[in-house]
């Protein structure tokens, strides 16, 4: 199969058109919310959670006997919401701090998921029902009826983020600020963290406890990359969880076996690096040319001034002056680099001899650089 | 008829795991003072700020502004945070800060229309910072962040400010800003409360002081309170530097 039938049967094969819905929806979903998890440096809160889902899928499996989705996610959901309450619980009333307790949270709970799992695994009907694949994700298994159940939560997760997106924004810049305005800020906290649940279970089954975390924050942090508005973040955020969704899901239905979430996982880190290295302002890249411009800027303005100085001592300030010193300070190279550039602005001219003078433009530009020094010095 | 304080705190105590920060704070503020709130490190300054403003849980005490409970009072009251208690890199622009002073009016769910956003660049003015409006906040140097915060409890249209050290950390322009929008707070008949370090501008700056550590030390009119035998009492031993400073401001 080659790119171009893999991008058509997104639109002519059912199976694959349903796995490319249920993706993107469960990345647009964590995107957005993932989004506020980053700034809130809530990254650890959420692979908590999503560790913290697994007993619930083994739980609510054992206790129903159900294999359908919904129920699943529900025990998932419900088992994440107690993970919430007991890390509220521990970092209130204990010196254990919040880093430390999230440890302990995540741990104990994924370390009994495992072992309902194991114990289940025993059990034909149980191995039959896939329980396993909520580890590492398997959306090939998405049905409709998964896609729709995804969609509607999702989409309610997001009505609730668009209707209090002021109190959010609030919360998360300055809780005390809000609190001083009467904002209930705990309430609003424990709603925006059980959002953020509710997007974690939305992904189980395509991703996987294990590193569903990863969707939560790969998206988010990339988008800060590129903006410095959170409506902009947030919409960012959740493009980019959906490319990472679809993306992942059709690479992973090329090989037979493959699961799908670290294939998801791995987009969306492809988007991370990408926007790490490149985005404008914040990118490394951008940085890297900023910082030579800069060097080159300053070294330039330098060479002007010395030559300024130089000249001071003479009668006519636009004579040629020997640079040979200059390069002693500079550089040979970066010195005639910087001469180059300084003669295309003008402000110098070469004489003999690699003597270089500055021209009565050039003069006029070091007095003004001098005096604005000067002044500096002076405040 | 007496006039009604503005502030009222009595028997005020905070303990962090049974550890008192606060002791049994009583505190009178009159309408219409610029009072400072000076102390060590650690004197529970800061504390003292928060508890009133609901933002800790007290042991015990209550407050009073306008002569009612805090929680019935809010919209009279604004709020300066510790510029350090934000993360400045939050994706987010000068006067969309400054317009979440009109919040606690707008209510829920409601956005901000056209009415917030005159008031914000009204603030911003007052500050001198209407050119820095869509500036993202991670570019605003100390002083620029601490007008941002105020214009921001401008916005509020309180009577009364709680500000948390506004001076701390700032250049000399954004203090001068500072000094010029508390008397102007003053003239219009607000009452401000502002953590304050630096005590040799305190006669200056402020008609009323508090000293504090722990315990409230004295509290009342500059001229009376900010005297050596009350700051040694605030400050322990550690007052050698504040007579100096006494004799230049006398």
């Amino acid at each position: 199969m080659n790119w171009w039938d893999l991008l058509t049967s997104l639109v002519t094969d059912h199976t694959v058109r349903t796995v490319a819905l249920g993706t993107a929806t469960l990345g647009a979903v964590s995107g957005v919310l993932g989004a506020f998890a980053v700034l809130r440096r809530q990254s650890l809160l959420g692979d908590a959670l999503s560790h913290a889902a697994l007993p619930g899928v083994a739980l609510a499996y054992m206790l129903t006997g159900a294999k359908t989705p919904l129920v699943l996610m529900l025990g998932a959901g419900l088992t994440g919401f107690l993970a919430i309450g007991l890390f509220f619980i521990i970092t209130r009333n204990t010196r254990i701090k919040e880093d430390a307790s999230l440890g302990i949270v995540l741990s104990s709970f994924f370390g009994v998921g495992l072992l309902l799992l194991t114990f289940l695994q025993r059990n034909p009907d149980a191995r039959q029902a896939g329980l396993n694949t909520f580890l590492f994700g398997q959306a090939a298994a998405l049905l409709t009826r998964d896609v729709v159940t995804m969609a509607v939560f999702g989409g309610l997760a997001l009505l609730v983020v668009a209707l209090l997106w002021k109190e959010f924004k609030l919360l998360s810049f300055d809780k005390d600020f809000g609190s001083s305005l009467g904002l209930p800020t705990r309430g609003l906290d424990l709603l925006l963290t059980s959002l953020l649940v509710v997007a974690i279970v939305l992904g189980l089954q395509a991703v996987g406890v294990v590193l569903m975390s990863a969707m939560i924050v790969a998206p988010g942090a990339a988008a800060r990359q590129w903006t410095d508005d959170l409506a902009r973040m947030a919409l960012l955020s959740a493009f980019f969880g959906a490319l990472a969704g679809v993306s992942g899901a059709l690479i992973s239905s090329l090989g037979s076996g493959l699961s799908t979430g670290p294939v998801i996982v791995l987009c969306a880190s492809a988007i991370v690096l990408f926007s790490l290295l490149l985005a404008p302002n914040r990118g490394l890249a951008w940085n890297a040319w900023r910082n030579w411009r800069n060097r080159n800027r300053l070294r330039t303005e330098a060479v002007l001034l010395d030559l300024y100085r130089m000249s001071a001592q003479h009668s006519d300030p636009t004579e040629p002056h020997p640079v040979s010193a200059l390069a002693a300070v500079t550089g040979a190279a970066a010195l005639r680099r910087s001469l180059q550039t300084l003669q295309t602005r003008g402000l110098v001219r070469p004489g003999q001899n690699n003597w270089w003078a500055l021209t009565t433009q050039g003069l006029a530009e070091a007095q003004r650089m001098e005096a604005a020094l000067a002044h500096k010095e002076a405040q | 008829m007496e006039e009604q304080l503005a502030v009222q705190i009595s028997d005020l105590t905070v303990a962090y795991q049974e550890k008192a920060v606060l002791w049994d704070v009583d505190l009178d503020v009159p309408q219409g003072i610029l009072m400072a709130i000076v102390g060590p490190n650690g004197a529970g300054k800061t504390t003292l700020l928060k508890a009133t403003l609901g933002l800790l849980p007290t042991a015990a005490g209550q407050v009073a502004i306008f002569g009612k409970p805090y929680v019935e009072q809010r919209r009279l009251v604004g709020y300066v945070p510790q510029r350090g208690s934000v993360d400045w890199d939050f994706p987010t622009s000068v006067l969309d800060v400054v317009m979440m002073g009109n919040y606690g009016k707008l209510g829920w769910v409601r956005r901000p229309g056209p009415t917030e956003r005159k008031a914000a660049e009204a603030a911003l003015e007052k500050v001198g910072m209407s050119d820095y409006a869509q500036r993202q906040i991670s570019q605003l140097s100390g002083g620029q962040q601490q007008r941002t915060f105020l214009a921001r409890a401008l916005v509020q249209d309180a009577q009364i400010y709680f500000m948390d050290e506004p001076f701390q950390g700032v250049d000399a322009t954004t203090e001068r800003a500072i000094v010029e929008l508390l008397k102007e707070l003053r003239a219009a008949g607000k009452t401000v409360l502002a953590v304050h370090h630096d005590l040799q501008t305190v006669p200056e700056y402020f008609d009323w002081v508090t000293l504090l550590n722990v315990r409230r030390i004295a509290s009342g009119p500059v001229a009376e309170v900010f005297t050596e035998d009350n700051l040694r009492a605030t400050y322990g031993g550690r007052v050698s530097f504040l007579s100096a400073a006494r004799k230049e401001a006398a």
